[in-house]
């Protein structure tokens, strides 16, 4: 399997995730810029956190325009593995390729600390090494994580299994229903505003989000039809 | 030209933790006679109304880019010859 990670001007968990998936699992990972026109040698595609664009009008907003975002659409159409992490996730909603939208934290803080999340989806290509219920910690940094959606659309969510995270004891930002990471319909497309890359190697204090980038290298046998 | 500003605010749905907030801060000035406060963005568009109708204009920039209708709502008013 062959991985892209997308570098868009003001990101900076690109590193984490390459670091993540090369070094520490050995993965087969590239960065591709926001201007590549092709990701037809890719299997997969991750975008990472930062501030795409200095946050200008909303945050991820302005990178749904890159030059690479029509690939990064066809691959999920596709049914390829698409994740997005924190400014990820926001370019992800933006972009349309998740449903929702992530605003402004109510405490109107940035919050950066490690939380604890249910996983309550495991049959996503990022999630599968997990079990059902499983409590896990991973550190969260943003001050745009709030996820909001109309009611029809948090009930179509709930129904389908799409909520794929959500935080355990406190709430950090304000996101209905908990919500900490979700999936579309099809399961093959997961953004979350926790950061699993910074959380994959006992020396650093936490390995919790390393099965998310195991679960990806192992999911050719795994159906993603959603739960 | 003709210059057109278009506003966008959360839908009345959506909390505002920056206008809850502001709204603390008045009623801490002594201000008991105000009972909500919203914040919002505008956005002061030139435009060259003998190209595209100003309305058709408006709604496509707006909705393409300006606003996530997600969260949000817009109006806008034309304001005067540049």
């Amino acid at each position: 399997m062959k991985i892209a990670v997308v570098v868009f001007p003001g990101s900076n968990c690109d590193i984490d995730l390459y670091e993540a998936l090369h070094t520490v699992l050995g993965a087969d990972v590239e960065y591709v810029s926001h201007k590549c026109e092709d990701l037809s040698e890719f299997d997969a595609v991750m975008l990472p956190g930062g501030f795409s664009y200095g946050d200008y009008l909303r945050c991820g907003a302005i990178a749904r325009f890159s030059k690479v975002m029509p690939e990064i659409v066809r691959m999920a159409n596709e049914g390829k593995p698409v994740f997005g992490t924190c400014n990820g996730f926001q370019i992800l909603t933006e972009a349309g390729l998740l449903p929702g939208a992530l605003k402004q934290n109510n405490s109107l803080k940035f919050v950066c600390k490690t939380v604890p999340l249910v996983v309550e989806n495991v049959q996503t290509p990022f999630t599968h090494e997990y079990t059902n219920g499983e409590v896990i910690n991973l550190p969260i940094a943003h001050a745009d994580g709030s996820y909001y959606a109309d009611e029809e659309t948090l009930a179509q969510l709930e129904e389908n299994g799409q909520v794929v995270f959500r935080y355990a004891k406190e709430n950090p930002n304000g996101s209905l229903h908990d919500i900490a990471g979700i999936c579309n319909e099809r399961g093959n497309v997961l953004g979350m505003m926790p950061h699993p890359e910074r959380a994959v190697e006992a020396l650093l204090g936490n390995e919790d989000g390393l099965r998310v980038f195991k679960s990806l290298l192992t999911s050719g046998t795994v159906k993603t039809e959603g739960k | 030209m003709t210059n057109v500003r278009i506003y966008v605010t959360y839908k009345e749905s959506v909390f505002d933790p920056q206008g809850d907030t502001i709204k603390q801060a008045i009623h801490a000035l002594g201000h008991d006679e105000v009972a909500d406060v919203k914040v919002g963005k505008f956005f002061d568009v030139q435009l060259d109304p003998t190209k595209k109708d100003i309305s058709t204009a408006v709604k496509e920039i707006a909705e393409e880019l300006l606003v996530n209708f997600n969260l949000e709502t817009y109006e806008y008013k034309v304001m005067e010859e540049v």
